[in-house]
């Protein structure tokens, strides 16, 4: 069964992060005064039609550093699922 | 003498491509070629240069996908072997998704796409794109961009000033380099840097749309000038 990389990719804390800001002050005028930031990131789902786990996972980690992230300035995390 | 070639990268979403030819085909004895980015013919030319616009509609990151199109893989070894690559706006972001220069783009500080006239400033005169532009002359170009807060770590931006890889600064309009100076939020004010080997140059602000006086500023045609002059010797 094939699997499903969920890679999410957040920018570095210290890239600065203009679209959470602006989330974070809408918020904030919303009257949320406990909200203390919000960052954006951006949320991938890639199937991936491999049988076994570990070249799964070796496909999602290389594509997520190749062409999904940019380690310059983003950091990335990957799960994976097996499709049922 | 036959005309020089040089080759105009089109990628789906560029937008700057006809007017980067534009640019070219005003300089005498330099043939612009317009290169598909499906290509993987250079057809000849001595001098790539990547136009602004938006290529793949700047999904994922700007400049992201074109790093990868075919024409790419040419485009790369043929800035290895020495051969002068320009990247202007979108495609000085192209060049740094490539690893051809170093460092990254992120979002404009004060969160706005920013389409203005800049003063910037030729801090490195000795590169191959500027050895025609007087020292300290304040340039008045302009940029349109909403990625152009150049990011690197402490220790590549160290680098970069110890080996006068960068090249063009924000500045006022007196040549000052100052934070009330920088659009974007650029670290050190850079708007451009430029390789190690000194072949390979990326910037945000827009030289094909200040070469021509009826655009406002003719002060763009002094990279290009420089750029000629030096593949004309080669």
């Amino acid at each position: 069964m094939p699997y499903i990389a969920k890679i999410k990719v957040t920018l570095r804390q210290s890239i600065l992060d203009v679209q959470g800001k602006a989330v974070d002050h809408a918020l904030k005028n919303l009257g949320y005064r406990s909200v203390e930031s919000a960052r954006i990131g951006k949320y991938i789902e890639v199937t991936i039609n491999e049988t076994d786990l570990a070249e799964a996972e070796r496909i999602g980690k290389e594509i997520s550093q190749k062409l999904l992230s940019n380690p310059v300035m983003e950091n990335y995390s990957l799960e994976l699922e097996q499709i049922k | 003498m036959s005309d020089i070639t040089v080759g105009v990268v089109v990628f789906p979403g560029s937008n700057c491509d006809h007017d980067t030819e534009h640019a070219v085909a005003s300089f005498p004895g330099m043939k612009p070629v317009m290169l598909w980015h499906n290509d993987h013919d250079l057809q000849g030319a001595k001098a790539i240069i990547l136009p602004g616009g938006f290529s793949y509609g700047d999904y994922l990151r700007a400049g992201s996908i074109a790093r990868f199109s075919p024409i790419m893989k040419e485009v790369i070894e043929f800035a290895h072997k020495g051969f002068p690559v320009l990247g202007i706006c979108n495609g000085f972001q192209v060049l740094l998704e490539s690893g051809l220069l170093e460092g990254a783009l992120s979002r404009n500080r004060d969160k706005k796409f920013l389409c203005c006239q800049t003063s910037v400033r030729a801090v490195n005169g000795s590169t191959i794109f500027t050895s025609l532009y007087p020292e300290n002359e304040v340039l008045s170009i302009p940029i349109a961009h909403g990625e152009g807060n150049y990011f690197a770590p402490p220790e590549v931006i160290e680098s970069l000033e110890e080996h006068q890889q960068i090249v063009f600064k924000y500045t006022d309009a007196k040549g000052k380099i100052s934070e009330e100076a920088n659009p974007n939020g650029s670290l050190k004010n850079i708007a451009g840097i430029v390789n190690r080997q000194g072949n390979v140059l990326g910037l945000m602000p827009h030289p094909e749309r200040a070469s021509e006086k009826l655009l406002g500023s003719l002060d763009g045609r002094g990279l290009f000038e420089s750029l000629f002059l030096h593949i004309a010797e080669v």
